[in-house]
């Protein structure tokens, strides 16, 4: 066997209160494709981080075509030979593509130069971008090609793609590991980071498998079946929430009449009348990419962003879409942002007082405006202890709480409002598999118990587990809704590029 | 004939009156720019004017007592550096004890030299150009830091838009997270900003005290500073216009002073709240619509940046 | 070399830590300062610090001139919390002695009982709507607060000027820019004999209290810390972001308005032009110096009173300019700001992969 592109040995990285990296070994060779599978939280990110020299290893070797090497930052890794397109592009949305690559090249170059090279490189692995374009007019999808891009003018021996999937439609996943094999056959390594097992299976040659910092196992995925990768990465088999009998009634809970808005946001999208209703025991899934419109839906719903007209949202056959959040949660409406920490949740202040973020009509505030404090922390360690937020009592600064538990405390705060509609903006993002499921079992029960839930989701997997239906939003507009067992993934996937067409559209007011 | 002249005296007042602004506000603006707010420009401004004066009256010459002037600005925007980038301190209440500080400070070493009487800059008159009728004295017959204030502008625009270190500094400012994951170092290249952001704010001081006046009292900025901030905020955040920005306030300070002079019965206390009033009046005008402020304000500006997180 | 690690908790101890490490600091740059001057750093220190403390009349002015800085900061502390900030304080204390100096010359000759509280109502009121000012434009127009309280400060300097060199000037005063003096209605029951101390530093503790209360226990000074903590949390749970804006400014510009009547109807019992030496500005380092909780503020305007006796005392005794109280100020918030690094980070001496 030849030399390896990329070896390291004991690698080991401590943070406060965690061992992020346990000694771990990987090596690729070149020309390999190599999976790192872990959930969230097992360290993949710093694994990467270390090896793209933004963080450094307390200790361990690294060794790049067999030589001893120290990493000390991104320059020196891309000046080796090492690309990388993080999960969270590193993009400037001010800027135009040129010069977004421009600046992740370090040696003196040209603008004109590379504008051709740009317009070369996309042409050869069928990455189609316009170098002069404003980032911010871009797609998620495009985004991503401007990050591959801007790590392929560099001619990389190692490309590290970090969760690249999860922003993509299944359309653009095709293309993009055609792209990923040809750059492979190239002789070009690709160290791929994923948590999903069939992408894994079908991509790569090998795989390392993280969990809790430590490697648990290498394997051959095509050998492995998806359960015992599941088993390999999570200690075992895939833990699935429990569907329970459907409280479904024909009472509409919420309903969305020809929903418009303009962002407010000048890079953000507009929504285009959008229509859909959700009755009482339903689980109302939204898929899509990223940035078509889920954050102004989202804002919309709740009342952070107000429509012109107050018809265009009716919540139980009220008209609310120009009334406050407050208002609308007096009438019933549950709502978990995106965000958890700054939105969903106050940092700096205790679960306590996080309690009291929503809950002024629940008693904790008196009629003269004062706070109850024993209601208020009677409420919070309830929520506490009926969703299994592990935190250091109810005093704990939200900070100091994993993704995980946070999103499970922001969550058990809004249901034990017992609101009839439930509104949640990508509730397991970024949270581990048991904190997952425990948030699946807590919707489908919610469900169950009458409250109409729209689940606002990129992820697919997650949608097709927990909801009744389905539909999408793309550039603003939604799709046909679909029952869950009359649409598949295929179907999702075409959608969520925008393509439904206009009497698919009118489905919504049929249904209505 | 008259008229003529008073006309061109006003326009003559009107640059003289705006080049300080132009000065502290383009240094504000590169500081901004990589994603710092800075409001310690009136104290800088202070010191800058103070220790400028100062060390023309100990040397005589006006271009020593400016570069002491600039390094005395820079030396303060170093403290400011030091407490938001490397000690994570709010950088509005910096700001503001950066100027309190700055306010204190000028008239602390200056009290000796209240009412010193100093040569100041002298016009340079350009051989030929300058005695062409109107133009001539209009556009050239002014003083050196007058040609350097117009000079800096284009040199700025330059900078940010053609130059390598223009894209990185504008990068910076965008997304401070992007940047530092890409290599670039987030606090050096905002410390240099800062720096450049003092020291500029430090000539427009020098050009108060020096040329302006030439004299030295206390407070004798007068809230310059806060008019240069706002005028980044007029320009949003384009170079250019805190040129137009600046000389039309320049305008405005001049027009009130001639209100006077030709005899209207207007309190001179009244007058005075004129250019107050019209920055007030301009950054509602310019505010009023909130996106264009979005969509040209540097996005991480204020904010604070910590590499570990 | 020295590096910073987040806190998982914000450190209670350092909370209540980082202003005698401020304090501290500042007294060695002070050291520092004076001997580089030539000046016996002890004696000045001693002057500076102490001395104004050794007579009752001194203890009186120490709790006078604490007054306007703790109802000013008091006020301002409840914007910065909410992340407004008004730094027009000053400008809303020369409206408050204004509006509520024009009583007292509007009914002059004509006085009673009434007219103190009236005064000091209209004073407060003048403050509250010159605050209101700058709200209502960054309400309606978005326009930054910071820029627009401050501009507003140089208006009303100018404002007063014109009044008691125009219209407001005392007819019988040999043509000083000053207004009549007030009639003795018009002025602050002096608390302690054989000195200035006035009704005035009760009113303050009174309302610190009101503030401490409004702030620590009621759901809208909830709200105002959650608007200043996490502006997205504020917006997503429905909290008016523009209630938050006008409330901070109401409050401070009351509070300052008031400070500016205790001011020209305590110490000084009549309009001059100049009614205060920053204290609206002070105010704001006494605000962060107290760390914005009202405890801590009664002890930093007790502290930056004391700088301002201090720098008198100097001035008398020593011939030190004025202006060292503006330094001492400048030096003690930037420590202030600089130790408050240890509240929310650890330092820790080692190295890191990436020290920018």
């Amino acid at each position: 066997m030849a030399t390896s592109q990329l070896e390291l040995k004991g690698i080991t990285k401590r943070y406060p209160g965690v061992l992020a990296n346990d000694s771990i070994d990987l090596s690729i060779q070149p020309g390999e494709v190599h999976a790192l599978l872990g959930e969230n939280g097992a360290g993949k990110s710093t694994l990467v981080k270390i090896i793209y020299g933004v963080v450094r290893a307390d200790s361990g070797e690294l060794r790049w075509k067999g030589e001893p090497i120290s990493i000390t930052s991104p320059n020196q890794a891309r000046s080796l030979g090492i690309g990388m397109v993080f999960q969270h592009f590193n993009l400037f949305e001010t800027l135009t593509v040129a010069e977004n690559i421009s600046l992740g090249i370090d040696a003196d170059h040209d603008l004109k130069v590379l504008t051709s090279e740009i317009r070369e490189i996309s042409e050869r692995y069928g990455l189609p971008i316009n170098p002069h374009q404003h980032v911010h007019e871009l797609s998620v999808g495009e985004r991503q090609r401007v990050e591959i891009i801007r790590c392929l003018v560099q001619d990389p021996k190692l490309l590290i793609m970090d969760e690249p999937t999860s922003v993509l439609t299944p359309q653009e996943i095709a293309k993009l590991f055609e792209t990923l094999k040809r750059l492979s056959s190239e002789g070009c390594s690709i160290l791929y980071i994923s948590h999903k097992l069939e992408e894994i299976q079908e991509l790569c040659d090998h795989a390392t498998v993280l969990r809790l910092g430590k490697v648990t196992a290498t394997c051959t995925p095509r050998d492995e079946t998806p359960k015992s990768l599941a088993e390999m990465m999570i200690g075992s088999e895939l833990p699935v929430c429990k569907r329970t009998e459907s409280a479904y009634s024909p009472d509409v809970r919420l309903a969305l009449r020809g929903l418009a808005i303009t962002s407010p946001d000048p890079h953000g999208t507009d929504l285009k009348g959008i229509d859909l209703e959700v009755r009482k025991g339903e689980v109302l899934g939204i898929a899509g990419v990223a940035g078509n419109g889920q954050k102004e839906l989202l804002a919309t719903i709740n009342g952070e962003i107000l429509s012109p007209r107050a018809e265009m949202i009716e919540l139980n056959g009220e008209a609310v879409a120009t009334s406050s959040p407050a208002a609308r949660r007096d009438r019933g409406l549950g709502f978990v942002p995106e965000e958890r920490l700054g939105r969903g949740a106050v940092p700096e202040m205790s679960l306590a007082f996080n309690a009291l973020l929503t809950g002024n009509q629940k008693g904790m505030v008196s009629d003269k405006g004062f706070i109850d404090f024993a209601h208020m922390r009677d409420y919070a360690t309830k929520v506490r202890e009926r969703f299994d937020v592990r935190s250091d009592g109810i005093d704990a600064e939200a900070k100091s709480l994993s993704g995980g538990n946070l999103q499970k405390f922001i969550i058990g705060r809004e249901i034990m409002f017992g609101p009839e509609l439930l509104i949640l903006g990508h509730p397991t993002w970024g949270v581990d598999v048991g904190a997952a499921t425990t948030i699946h079992q807590a919707i489908v029960d919610l469900a169950s118990g009458g409250t109409a839930v729209v689940v606002v989701s990129e992820d697919l997997d997650e949608l097709f587990e927990i909801c009744d239906s389905i539909a999408v939003i793309a550039e603003g507009r939604l799709s046909p809704i679909r029952a869950t067992s009359d649409t598949d993934v295929e179907e999702i996937g075409r959608w969520m590029s925008g393509q439904f067409g206009e009497e698919d559209g009118a489905d919504n007011h049929v249904a209505a | 004939m008259d008229g003529m002249d008073t006309a061109l005296a006003i326009l003559v007042g009107t640059v003289r009156a705006g080049t300080p602004l132009v000065f502290a506000a383009i240094g504000e603006l590169i500081v901004e720019k990589s994603g710092v707010l800075n409001l310690g420009v009136e104290g800088m401004m202070l010191v800058g004017a103070v220790s400028g004066f100062i060390a023309t009256v100990l040397t005589g010459s006006p271009y020593i007592g400016i570069l002491v002037a600039i390094g005395a600005g820079v030396l303060l925007s170093l403290v400011f550096g030091c407490l938001t980038q490397l000690l994570l301190t709010n950088q509005v209440a910096t700001g503001l004890a950066l100027t309190i500080f700055g306010v204190g400070l000028s008239a602390f070493i200056g009290l000796d030299y209240v009412g010193t009487p100093i040569t100041g800059l002298r016009p340079i008159a350009i051989p030929v150009l300058s005695s062409i009728p109107i133009i001539g004295p209009l556009l050239f017959n002014h003083d050196l830091l007058i040609y350097m204030s117009v000079g800096m502008v284009a040199l700025v625009t330059w900078f940010l838009y053609r130059s390598r270190g223009g894209l990185i500094l504008r990068a910076v400012g965008e997304s401070h997270d992007a940047a530092h994951a890409l290599g670039y170092s987030v606090v050096k290249i905002r410390f240099l900003s800062i720096m450049f952001g003092g020291g500029m704010a430090g000539l427009a001081g020098a050009y108060l005290s020096l040329v302006y006046t030439p004299q030295w009292a206390e407070n004798m900025t007068a809230g310059r500073g806060w008019i240069a901030l706002a005028l980044v905020v007029f320009a949003t955040w384009r170079p250019a216009r805190v040129l137009i920005g600046a000389y039309l306030f320049g305008g405005i300070t001049i027009l009130s002073l001639h209100v006077q002079a030709h005899g209207f019965d207007v309190s001179s206390h009244l007058v005075a709240t004129l250019p107050y009033i019209a920055t007030i009046v301009v950054l509602v005008l310019i505010s009023r619509d909130a996106t264009k402020i979005r969509l040209n304000a540097p996005a991480s500006l204020g904010r604070p940046f910590h590499p570990g997180a | 070399m020295l590096r910073l690690e987040p806190r998982q908790t914000t450190s209670v101890q350092m909370q209540y830590a980082t202003p005698v490490i401020a304090g501290v600091l500042t007294i060695v740059a002070g050291i520092i300062l004076f001997s580089s001057l030539g000046v016996d750093p002890i004696e000045a220190l001693y002057t500076f610090f102490v001395k104004p403390l050794t007579s009752v009349y001194g203890l009186g002015e120490w709790a006078l001139k604490a007054t306007p800085l703790l109802l000013c900061a008091i006020g301002l502390s409840v914007g910065f919390r909410g992340n407004v900030w008004n730094i027009g304080a000053e400008g809303q204390l020369t409206i408050g002695a204004v509006c509520g100096g024009g009583i007292a010359l509007a009914f002059y000759g004509d006085e009673g009982p009434w007219l103190l509280p009236l005064m000091l109502l209209c004073g407060g009121l003048g403050g509250m709507l010159y605050g209101a000012i700058p709200a209502f434009l960054k309400n309606r127009f978005n326009a930054n607060e910071i820029l627009t309280s401050l501009m507003l400060v140089y208006v009303s300097i100018q404002i007063l000027g014109y009044l008691v060199h125009g219209p407001w000037r005392d007819p019988d005063g040999y043509n000083f820019p000053e207004s009549r003096l007030f009639d003795d209605y018009g002025l602050m029951p002096v608390l302690l004999a054989g000195t200035r101390l006035h009704l005035g530093v009760i009113i303050a503790l009174v309302l610190t209290g009101v503030i401490w209360v409004f702030m620590s226990r009621s759901f809208q000074g909830y709200k105002v810390t959650v608007a200043g903590q996490a502006p997205a949390a504020a917006a997503y749970a429905g909290y008016s972001r523009k209630r938050v804006v006008l409330i901070s400014f109401l409050i401070s510009g009351f509070m300052a308005g008031l400070a500016g009547i205790t001011e020209v109807s305590g110490a000084i019992g009549q309009l001059v032009p100049v009614v205060s030496p920053g204290y609206g500005f002070a105010a704001i380092i006494v605000a962060f110096l107290g760390r914005l909780h009202p405890v801590g503020i009664v002890f930093a305007a007790f502290l930056i009173s004391l700088m301002y006796l201090g720098g008198e005392a100097l001035q008398i005794n020593m011939k030190l300019p004025l202006a060292v109280t503006g330094v001492f100020q400048g030096m003690l918030l930037f420590f202030v700001l600089g130790s408050e690094v240890l509240v929310r980070y650890r330092i820790k001496i080692g190295t890191q992969a990436r020290e920018a």
